[in-house]
């Protein structure tokens, strides 16, 4: 509360506080939503912006990797070259099988974000349909489905992807995607639960039910639109934090085959001439930290914007 | 407390069966033959296979495949790895190894991550307080096997202040650099939580009322807040233990130390999934009941939690 020093207590002026009568509504003026105050508050802050730009640059360079280099990052290797320096057209150096590292870095964007993408896609839609169901009818349909959860949330996501990938055949992207958000579901689903839970406790649903909205419509309607917000924030953290996991799984030797170009491939690929050659391991890795170190940033500001109550847990 | 504990143990059940259940059906049940996958392309001799899946129960149902496993697992037995020894042989001498290096990472990431995120609670949007933020947002968005590249090259290769690989026996000051790789993510989470529950407790009634008695600051700062804002710090630490089990599978890897995970990070290499499968159900085990005592823990540590439900 403002207070001036020696004041004992604090008594807005009367022009500060204007008397009107209390229920007039002025209809004129449109309803503000959450969004719209979250954009308020967000679009104020400089990281919201910087992160941003990255992602919209990150998606660009994932979607058209050809604009951003004329070098084939696997054609035209010349062994001539392995672990050589920067030179005119080729400002990263090059691998030890002689290829551009400023090219693979470039092209290896899509698989990676790809992962992500899909992988957070996935885990918010399971998440989503499992925790409202879950948290909206409750009885029997809500001990079953949190008991599930329990047990897959037992199993920490990479440990159990570990176990899946090391017996499936050939990895794709898709399926990398789909063996973390397994694993990764009981997360997203615990959280709608609960903010369904909440939401259904409250007047404008209690109002719904009084006009004869039917129990299904309010749920699509009202409920999940008004506890979907902490799952967007732990969506957008989550997506870098798939990135990193298909990366460490390609570091094991079992996440996407070593056709595939990604980050995680060329960091592992470059532990071999790390010692002499770290601009090989440094390029790709820089690449992943920021589009992670972007989405981290993001989540943050939303959380902030969306979600003011909650700590700065993962 | 009695009344929540037996709740809480009787609640874990399930999982634990379920968990272990779910490794068992996902190795043994999916397409992709572990027995064929054995022998690579060329296919053994007819009778071979056969022998192999009644060797390892795989011609009986999958429940009671999976009843005998369990059995065994409560009888100690893990199954063999490729090279035939015990898996429980080998657990048996790698587990001491990565105690030691998970018991350093542990103490490196509380105490360093409790300070740091406590100064920088108290100086919130002061440059302490930005540069920690930034620092531990860095520190979550490298990977653990980037770190721990670029730690062995700028410590153990350029400057030589460490061994770049740690010998068989693993002492202590070998394992140092490893610890601090492993360490650092949950370093950097440990941090953020620290700061924004001591912010928040800053602005608690009962710090108001400490303040008022006439207390110090100092003792405002550890006994009440700080202390208050290690409870979900401790919970933290239960969760934290799962990426702590895959970490070490990538530090004691890049490491070369013979641990739990350095075994586990060269049956991966090598493709021996039986092996790696033995070891996670291990692993799973022991995150359900470590998971188990921090619930204890926490609820001992805040009255609240063992009333509300």
């Amino acid at each position: 509360m403002p207070s001036k020093r020696g004041q004992a207590h604090f008594v807005a002026e009367l022009e500060d506080t204007p008397v009107a009568p209390v229920d007039r509504l002025d209809e004129s003026q449109k309803a503000r939503s959450t969004w719209a105050d979250a954009w308020d508050s967000m679009r104020r802050r400089p990281m919201f912006w910087i992160s941003s730009v990255l992602i919209v640059l990150i998606a660009v360079i994932a979607l058209f990797p050809g604009l951003f280099t004329s070098v084939s990052p696997s054609l035209g290797c010349d062994l001539g070259k392995s672990n050589g320096g920067p030179e005119a057209g080729h400002p990263f150096g090059f691998t030890r099988q002689g290829c551009d590292v400023y090219a693979r870095t470039i092209f290896g964007t899509q698989a990676s974000v790809t992962v992500g993408l899909l992988a957070t896609a996935l885990v918010t839609l399971i998440g989503v349909v499992i925790g409202s169901l879950a948290g909206y009818y409750g009885g029997w349909l809500d001990a079953i489905v949190s008991r599930v959860g329990d047990i897959f949330f037992a199993i920490p996501t990479i440990l159990g992807a570990i176990v899946l990938m090391s017996v499936l055949p050939a990895a794709t992207p898709t399926s990398v995607a789909f063996v973390l958000s397994i694993f990764a579901w009981p997360q997203i689903a615990r959280i709608m639960r609960g903010a369904v839970l909440s939401a259904t406790n409250s007047d404008y649903v209690m109002a719904s039910t009084a006009l004869g909205v039917s129990r299904f419509r309010i749920l699509l309607r009202h409920v999940i639109p008004n506890s979907i917000a902490p799952v967007i924030v732990i969506a957008t953290v989550s997506l870098g934090t798939f990135i990193v996991a298909e990366s460490t799984l390609s570091f094991l030797g079992i996440g996407l085959p070593t056709s595939v170009m990604s980050w995680g491939n060329d960091i592992s690929q470059a532990q071999t001439s790390l010692v002499t050659n770290p601009q090989v391991l440094l390029y790709p890795a820089a690449a992943l930290s920021i589009t992670v170190l972007a989405f981290l940033m993001l989540g943050d500001i939303l959380r902030d914007a969306l979600d003011p109550k909650a700590r700065a847990l993962r | 407390m009695l009344w929540y504990t037996g709740r809480r143990v009787l609640q874990m059940i399930p999982v634990f069966f379920g968990a272990t259940f779910l490794i068992y059906f996902m190795v043994f049940s999916l397409p992709g033959d572990p027995i064929a996958a054995l022998y690579g392309d060329r296919p053994p001799a007819p009778g071979v296979i056969e022998q192999i899946r009644a060797q390892y129960n795989l011609d009986k149902p999958l429940i009671q495949q999976y009843l005998i496993y369990i059995g065994n697992f409560f009888q100690g037995d893990l199954g063999t790895t490729y090279s035939g020894r015990p898996v429980s042989d080998v657990m048996a001498g790698a587990f001491p190894i990565t105690f030691r290096l998970a018991m350093l990472a542990l103490f490196f990431e509380s105490v360093a991550g409790v300070v740091v995120g406590l100064i920088a609670g108290l100086r919130k949007g002061k440059w302490f307080d930005a540069s920690a933020l930034v620092v531990s947002l860095l520190l979550i968005s490298v990977p653990t096997f980037v770190l721990g590249f670029l730690f062995r090259l700028i410590f153990g290769v350029q400057l030589g202040w460490f061994r770049t690989t740690v010998s068989s026996e693993a002492p202590w000051g070998e394992l140092i650099l490893p610890a601090l790789v492993l360490a650092s993510v949950s370093f950097a989470y440990i941090v953020r939580l620290t700061r924004a529950s001591v912010a928040d407790n800053l602005n608690a009634d009962f710090v108001r009322t400490a303040t008022a008695k006439g207390l110090s600051r100092r003792r405002v700062v550890t006994v009440h807040v700080l202390r208050n804002s290690l409870v979900p710090v401790v919970t933290f630490l239960g969760v934290d233990l799962g990426s702590l089990m895959v970490g070490a599978i990538i530090t004691e890897g890049i490491f070369n130390i013979n641990g739990v995970g350095g075994t586990v990070y060269k049956a991966i290499v090598l493709g021996e999934s039986t092996t790696v499968v033995s070891f996670i159900a291990v692993m799973v085990v022991i995150f359900v009941l470590a998971n188990l005592l921090v619930d204890l823990l926490y609820a001992a540590l805040d009255p609240r939690i063992r009333y509300a439900k």
